[in-house]
């Protein structure tokens, strides 16, 4: 019994079912490429909504937003990967994501054009990125993985935006 | 099944910290010589549960460490020592490494172990010194010569107080436990047991006589009793041979069933006989004083809650009411409906006002600390002084609290090191020799002031002058009123101090004290007077958590400028406006010449209407003793705003000090005065442009 209790507690407290058989993915498009996030990340997804622009921050931000009372930054994926970017649709969708940073759990949002599926994903299925040297940027990617015939790029959400955070940081403090 | 007792930990930390600062106060205000057994009490009581908090959760240095203060404070509050100065010195003295043991431990850190063992000598000196001055019978001596002799066990005299068991003690557990260790006899004294009809079912009547036979030590009784001992009368004495117990023990069945027994009924004189030879009652013999601790940061009055459960009460009626009337709207039902929503608006402001009492804590948790900093450092610097304290109980939000404390430690600090002068000076100048430094805190008019104020020799302003000239901060022939050369002790880097003590007189300081000020979204100013003394005046608004602002808009944007820092907004015509080195755009206002900081360009707004500065307004704002004109658009309204981190899920920003939500649910930002000046002087245009590049 207290077995079975610490192990649902792990389960809980890990950063999703890395270990387990099947973890899932929130899948999404950018720019015709099909990305993912550790569904256990994904606080909740919402349409595209006017956001307060921030000034004095890279253009990728695109502002805060109030969601419930709680000021969130939302970033723009496409622009954060130096993807085309596009005018926003009515599929044009917000994740917001719980991240891990240095001082606690975060909430932030990243915009992408569309969400796609929820990817059942077992965990031999995953393979890492191939190293391109530095012309492409793939510290964000934690492995990738094929679902049919298409492959996902399974993001770090904590590289992805803690680090963002970090080095405004360190710009700050050098200032 | 095992507890997770880490999850208990940081209640131990907050207790003990607390307990800490209550036997510091404790000890400050004690007189040697004469203290009185309240105190004492009050300051074992408080080790005592810091060593309890410790055995429990096997921090066993601190236990340990504890164990001997407590042991020292048990022999005085017992009165079998003088509280003498040199003692309550050591004390103090180990205060301060137990809160430093306590720090270490709950950041998982080491602390020094021959810091500790050298407190812990000191300790054990005055332990071992002072004990043969007073010549009141030592009990343990009287154990020992009976334990060197052949003893053969304890007699035990027990009386819960009435309210034991309402503590969760049951008298029946600790007789079995004890029967547990050796051979039990136990002797029920029923002389106090009331008439059924009287008899309160939770209350303690009963005490007992308890003979413990077998080779047991005093701390495992001791260890029986521990949790309980202030509840009770309790008395431990070695059985000796040549003594015998008094009372032969009945050949009542030695097993613990105390309560049906009821023939046993041993006279009560012999018993308190017994008692009296040897450590007659010492734990109880001293009243328990009603415990006057403070609140804790996580505590909250009881009062306040339910004055917050009544306001949610009335908003859910008036909720229910208007969503009744929506229901089945008609026009006529106009007047009812504003009425209503007027009643909403009511409830919710008081709910506010309320919510924000919650984060409200007295100002006595800052200022505790100040007794004993006046204490040590009057000593130290030879100096006699007294501190005043007036508004303690004057609440104050509790991040003001946490952040106000280093700022105010320094101003006092500077106040005594600077300000006091020596006694032979003071008697020279013809003041009493005793300095006095007042701290006074009190509400005006939605904010709180925090005075720091000495009658010491005031501030010298042609000293103060001529290190500014010299330290070129100022021209040479500037020509300052008082209050800008007073200003002039907050610049970096500035000391007046001839020599530089480890107290103060670095410099560094004054501009971190004003600058933590600032930030808290206060200001502080100085009065002074040579020879007089001077005064440190803190204005704190009274919560951090809402702010009076006023709604500016740049283009499409609106942004908040906190209301505290406007001095006034004014319509600029180009004869007013100058440039500064082809650059720095300046207007004249009134005799000042300020520079003009244009909001839509630091901030990178594209879409500003106002391009000229015919077209907009100049707010006039002043951060940290500097004033600028804001360049923006448009005023829109006064109100309100609940601050939001913005650092909570990104960053902070330069130039902005948090966001708010605005009445249709949009995020506007608010500005940070201060932060904007400092970046208009770091060359604006330059800092908006790499921004934007490296974007």
């Amino acid at each position: 019994m207290a077995e079975l209790q610490a192990a649902e507690l792990n389960n809980l407290q890990s950063e999703g079912f890395s270990d387990e058989q099947n973890a899932q993915y929130l899948t999404f498009e950018l720019a015709d490429e099909d990305y993912g996030v550790d569904i256990l990340r994904v606080q909740e997804i919402r349409g595209w909504d006017v956001v307060t622009r921030v000034p004095n921050t890279p253009s990728y931000v695109k502002g805060v937003l109030n969601l419930r009372g709680a000021i969130v930054p939302i970033f723009d994926l496409r622009e954060r990967f130096d993807l085309s970017s596009q005018e926003y649709t009515k599929d044009t969708v917000v994740i917001v994501l719980r991240v891990n940073g240095d001082t606690g759990m975060r909430i932030m949002g990243i915009i992408v054009d569309a969400v796609s599926d929820v990817l059942n994903a077992n965990s031999s299925g995953l393979v890492n990125a191939p190293d391109f040297g530095g012309r492409v940027a793939t510290e964000f990617i934690a492995s990738l993985i094929s679902a049919g015939d298409k492959m996902v790029m399974l993001l770090d959400v904590d590289k992805l935006l803690g680090q963002d955070q970090q080095s405004e940081q360190e710009q700050a403090a050098a200032n | 099944m095992t507890i997770d007792m880490a999850q208990f930990h940081q209640v131990f930390f907050d207790e003990s910290f607390e307990g800490l600062d209550i036997m510091e106060s404790g000890l400050l205000e004690m007189d040697p010589g004469s203290a009185d057994p309240e105190q004492i009490n009050s300051i074992f009581r408080a080790a005592h549960s810091i060593k309890g908090g410790s055995g429990t959760f096997g921090f066993t240095n601190i236990a340990d460490f504890t164990h001997v203060m407590e042991t020292l404070l048990d022999e005085m509050r017992d009165g079998r020592r003088q509280v003498t100065a040199e003692a309550v010195n050591v004390l103090l003295a180990s205060v301060d490494v137990l809160r430093e043991m306590l720090t270490a431990t709950s950041e998982d850190a080491e602390v020094d172990p021959e810091r500790v063992k050298a407190q812990k000598a000191e300790l054990d000196r005055i332990l071992a010194g002072g004990a043969a001055a007073v010549e009141v019978a030592e009990p343990d001596s009287t154990e020992e010569a009976c334990a060197s002799s052949e003893q053969t066990g304890w007699h035990i005299v027990f009386r819960p107080h009435s309210h034991m068991m309402r503590t969760g003690n049951d008298p029946l557990r600790l007789i079995r436990e004890l029967g547990s260790l050796g051979e039990l006899s136990v002797e029920v004294d029923l002389e106090s047991l009331l008439p059924l009809s009287e008899y309160e079912p939770e209350d303690s009547y009963l005490s007992w006589d308890l003979h413990l036979k077998g080779d047991i030590s005093k701390e495992q009784i001791d260890d029986i009793f521990d949790w309980v001992e202030d509840d009770c009368d309790l008395s431990i004495a070695p059985i000796c041979p040549a003594q015998k117990a008094p009372a032969a023990a009945p050949e009542t069945a030695s097993e613990p069933a105390p309560k049906t027994e009821i023939k046993a009924a041993p006279a009560p004189d012999e018993r308190r006989e017994g008692g009296d030879r040897r450590t007659s009652d010492r734990r109880g013999s001293v009243k328990k004083p009603a415990t006057g601790g403070g609140t804790s940061s996580i505590r909250v009055d009881i009062t306040k809650i339910d004055v917050l459960i009544n306001m949610v009460g009335e908003l859910v009626i008036t909720q229910s009411m208007l969503s009744m009337m929506g229901e089945e709207f008609d026009i006529s039902q106009i007047e009812r409906l504003r009425e209503g929503l007027a009643q909403l608006e009511r409830h919710t402001r008081e709910m506010q006002e309320s919510v924000m009492q919650i984060r409200m804590l007295p100002i006595s948790f800052t200022f505790s600390r100040f007794p004993r900093l006046v204490h040590d450092l009057s000593t130290k610097m030879g100096k006699q002084i007294e501190l005043k304290m007036t508004g303690e109980t004057t609440e104050v939000d509790k991040t003001v609290i946490e952040k106000i404390g280093d700022p105010l430690v320094h101003l006092v600090r500077n106040s005594l090191d600077h300000g006091i002068e020596m006694p032979e000076e003071r008697v020279a100048a013809g003041k009493p020799e005793q300095g006095t430094v007042e701290l006074n805190a009190y509400h005006r008019g939605g904010n709180i002031i925090i005075e720091i104020k000495d009658d010491g020799k005031g501030l010298n302003r042609d000293l103060l002058l001529e290190k500014a000239i010299e330290r070129g901060l100022v021209p040479s022939d500037a020509i300052l009123s008082d209050q800008q050369i007073y200003e002039l002790i907050f610049a970096a880097g500035f000391s007046t101090a001839e020599t530089v003590s480890d107290v103060s007189g670095r410099g560094v300081g004054m501009d971190v004290v004003r600058r933590n000020i600032n930030e808290l979204g206060g200001s502080i100013e100085i009065h002074s007077e040579m020879g007089v003394g001077s005064s440190f005046i803190i204005r704190l608004p009274l919560t951090l958590a809402i702010l009076d602002g006023q709604t500016v808009s740049i283009g499409s944007e609106t942004y908040i400028v906190p209301l505290v820092s406007i001095i006034e907004s004014i319509q600029v015509k180009e004869n007013m406006v100058n440039m500064l080195a082809g650059k720095g755009e300046t207007f004249k206002l009134r005799e000042e010449y300020l520079p003009i900081v244009r909001l839509h360009e630091i901030l990178g707004v594209n879409d500003a209407k106002a391009k000229e500065l015919n077209e907009g307004l100049l707010v006039v704002v002043e951060g940290e003793g500097r004033r600028c004109g804001l360049f923006v658009d448009d005023l829109l309204g006064q109100q309100q705003v609940v601050i939001k981190s913005l650092e909570a899920n990104y960053r902070k920003i330069s130039g902005l000090s948090g966001a708010t939500i605005l009445g249709d649910g949009s995020v506007a930002l608010i500005l940070d005065i201060p932060g904007l000046i400092r970046m208009a002087g770091n060359a604006s245009s330059a800092f908006s442009k790499d921004v934007r590049k490296s974007a």
